[in-house]
């Protein structure tokens, strides 16, 4: 028996622009005007960037530097990080379903990849057909699903509608079908992407004990997840990803308190020095953005019952305008969520003089809902006639973490909350002995 | 407490081996990997399956619509190519020559055409999940092999009400003519369905292709007249041999001679090349898919 079940050395991975992000096809027409391109211009192709990450060309982005670990059989593994951190290209390669560019992966043991549920379900084959292709796409042998069956019929909760065609299902029935599926795989090194935030509550709670379950049978599991109580209470270990390399392995508490403590990153924050770059015109310039909590430090993480601060710095460069700095509050939609104006009585309706100002301005806590938050600063000046001196959109963002305490709007509900905003509000409710109708 | 107990999972009989795995970069050309193929053979079969089950549950004549588009073209051909062009062969029934020929070639162009858009057409599963991709374009190179089944079954009845000489040997090496068109087909459909992943243009060629390929196809005329040496260059042509032998036994024309020798090469030049072609290219697939 071999003492590493995994192990990832020098991986890197490198994507053209938009490569991976959006369809990256060419029509022959494109191509046969490049290689005219390149006839006429003789520019020598760019070499294969051999490990000089720092150098990479304007075309070329890595979404993973040189990632390396070992995990150990039976380990239980969370992988954490912002969007875009690499997290799901590291699970890729993982998964063989894209080659690293450049490092090599051994793993140990048979594989099983579950990167969403229902991959190959059809619509036009009924529940019982739907198990077995998923089970054989799934690496499943026919023995195994046969074996299985009754167990994952079971699981689905849909033994009623098994030899009905899944075009007829529910989204939940459909997702618990598929999902049921996919926990009755047993592979030695289990590869899962964020797959348990699918179904009603009740089904979640099941999905998450089959995980649990299955990280205590002495399988190997690495799990990616943005959801930080699934991730502590699923795994004793976790890796930490930014901009495409491990900046964190440890113990799972400790790596999720940092990564929710530390602010991590750039988004939560950004700066311009150079005042060619930054955002404005002759008169303002946007100087930095950020995202605070109220004992000052930077975050991209806030719990949904701490007010947050949302700061720009400026510079007036040209004196006497009066201006109006505000917030556009957008979430991971692009739904507006407001709008905030600085109303801050000491410079309001009145002509700046030149120099360098910060305004914050604070959203209560209890307010807004679960989720990403996306922050773009403005300033606009309306008399003697309409400037917008700048707006970047969605400048900085950060994340609405709900808290587990049962302290929020949210009471006891476990299941997935619509609305964009979540206000704490009071209730009140009367109570009298007599009657329903007088 | 025992602490004696192995609480290890009981795995499966054939799984008992520690699998490795290793994963690094691929340059260039790289092996086929048939043994991994094999390992997947049973999600090949279940590929298969779906593409035959889905196409008869969604049409709405099913089954008959695999009858009803070759027998209306062969009573069209009869009259065109058979009464007013007379490209038929002397002293044999135009309806039942052109059908021997129109049947394995409605196999081939419904598996390459297939077979070219089969990669694109399972993008969801190709971001998702690893297999060998070969399997995608083999699954649906065999999914045709049902219609044309059924449209064997009528060929074979329409031979009893016409004075044919279906012949033995010919019968025995029937198979091997529909492995030779389907072996063509997925090898063409190899080339097509990798570049159709990098140039998407490849999807309005491919119709276009396969019309020519038809009227290079000794189908609605017979090459039975030509002079060497273009009768055994016509087996360039791997749908040339089909076609050929195909009638050979069941019409009882001419043997096609060394003409299928051509054919078989070809085919399987064609195969080889565009399998390690499309390896070649399978690494980019997911990325640029």
């Amino acid at each position: 028996m071999s003492d590493i079940a995994i192990r990832a050395q020098g991986v890197s991975k490198r994507y053209r622009i938009g490569q991976g992000l959006r369809p990256h096809y060419k029509t022959m027409r494109d191509q046969i005007a490049q290689v005219f391109t390149r006839l006429v211009k003789r520019r020598s192709q760019p070499g294969l960037l051999e490990g000089g990450y720092a150098s990479t060309g304007d075309d070329t982005i890595w979404a993973l530097r040189d990632v390396s670990f070992e995990i150990k059989p039976g380990e239980v593994v969370g992988i954490i990080g912002r969007n875009g951190a690499g997290k799901s290209t590291l699970l890729k390669v993982l998964t063989r379903i894209t080659e690293p560019t450049l490092g090599s992966v051994d793993l140990y043991g048979r594989v099983g990849s579950l990167l969403e549920v229902g991959t190959g379900f059809h619509k036009e084959l009924t529940g019982r057909e739907n198990i077995y292709l998923n089970g054989a796409i799934l690496g499943m042998r026919r023995t195994e699903i046969d074996r299985k069956f009754d167990e994952i019929v079971e699981f689905s909760e849909i033994s009623k509608f098994i030899d009905t065609p899944v075009k007829f299902y529910s989204s939940g029935m459909y997702v618990r079908l598929a999902f049921a599926v996919a926990a009755h795989l047993e592979p030695e090194i289990l590869l899962v992407d964020e797959v348990l935030s699918v179904g009603d509550a009740g089904f979640q709670k099941k999905s998450l004990n089959k995980m649990e379950e299955v990280g205590k049978q002495g399988r190997t599991v690495i799990f990616v997840s943005h959801h930080m109580p699934s991730v502590t209470r699923l795994c004793e270990r976790v890796i930490l990803m930014n901009e495409g390399q491990i900046i964190q392995d440890g113990s799972s508490e400790k790596v999720v308190s940092d990564y929710l403590s530390s602010g991590l990153g750039i988004t939560a924050e950004r700066c311009w020095n150079n005042r060619d770059d930054a955002p404005g015109n002759d008169i303002v310039c946007l100087r930095a953005v950020r995202i605070k909590t109220a004992d000052g430090k930077i975050t991209d993480t806030i719990d949904i019952r701490q007010a947050v601060g949302l700061e720009m710095e400026y510079d007036v460069l040209i004196p006497n305008y009066v201006l109006y700095p505000h917030f556009n509050i957008r979430n991971e939609e692009g739904i507006s969520l407001f709008v905030s104006i600085d109303t801050d009585p000491e410079w309001r309706r009145k002509p700046r003089p030149t120099g360098h100002y910060t305004s914050i301005t604070w959203i209560p806590g209890n307010l807004l809902a679960e989720g990403t938050v996306l922050v773009g600063p403005a300033i606009r000046t309306e008399e003697p006639h309409r400037i917008l001196h700048f707006f970047e959109r969605d400048a900085v963002a950060f994340h609405v973490i709900e808290s587990p305490e049962g302290d929020t709007a949210r009471a006891e509900y476990p299941g997935r909350l619509p609305g964009v905003v979540r206000p704490l509000l009071e209730w009140e409710t009367h109570y009298s002995s007599n009657g329903r109708y007088p | 407490m025992t602490d004696i107990v192995n609480q290890k999972l009981i795995p499966d009989p054939d799984l008992q081996d520690i699998q490795h795995t290793h994963i690094e970069p691929s340059q260039g050309w790289v092996a086929l990997q048939l043994k991994e193929l094999w390992r997947f053979r049973e999600l090949l079969y279940y590929l298969t399956w779906r593409d035959i089950k889905v196409r008869y549950k969604q049409t709405i004549l099913g089954v008959l619509w695999a009858i009803i588009q070759p027998v209306v073209s062969m009573v069209i051909f009869n009259l065109i190519f058979g009464r007013v062009a007379r490209l038929g062969p002397e002293g044999i029934p135009y309806a039942p020559w052109n059908f021997a020929g129109l049947v394995p070639w409605l196999l081939f162009a419904g598996s390459l055409s297939a077979t070219a858009g089969s990669l694109v057409g399972s993008s969801h599963l190709i971001t998702k999940v690893y297999f060998p991709r070969l399997v995608i374009p083999i699954s649906s190179t065999l999914s045709g092999v049902v219609d044309f089944g059924i449209q064997l079954l009528i060929l074979f009845g329409m031979l009893f009400f016409f004075p044919v000489q279906p012949t033995l040997t010919g019968m025995l090496l029937l198979p091997g003519f529909v492995l030779l068109a389907l072996i063509t087909a997925l090898g063409v459909g190899l080339w097509l369905s990798a570049l159709n992943v990098q140039y998407r243009d490849i999807r309005y060629i491919v119709p276009f292709l396969v019309q020519i390929w038809f009227y290079a196809t000794p189908i609605v005329y017979t090459s039975q007249k030509l002079e060497e040496p273009w009768r055994t260059l016509i087996g360039l042509n791997p749908m040339a041999g089909v076609t050929e032998g195909f009638r050979w036994a069941l019409i009882g024309t001419d043997p096609p001679g060394t003409m299928i020798f051509i054919s078989v090469a070809v085919s399987v030049l064609i195969l080889v090349t565009g399998a390690f072609y499309f390896r070649r290219m399978e690494k980019n697939f997911a990325d640029v898919i």
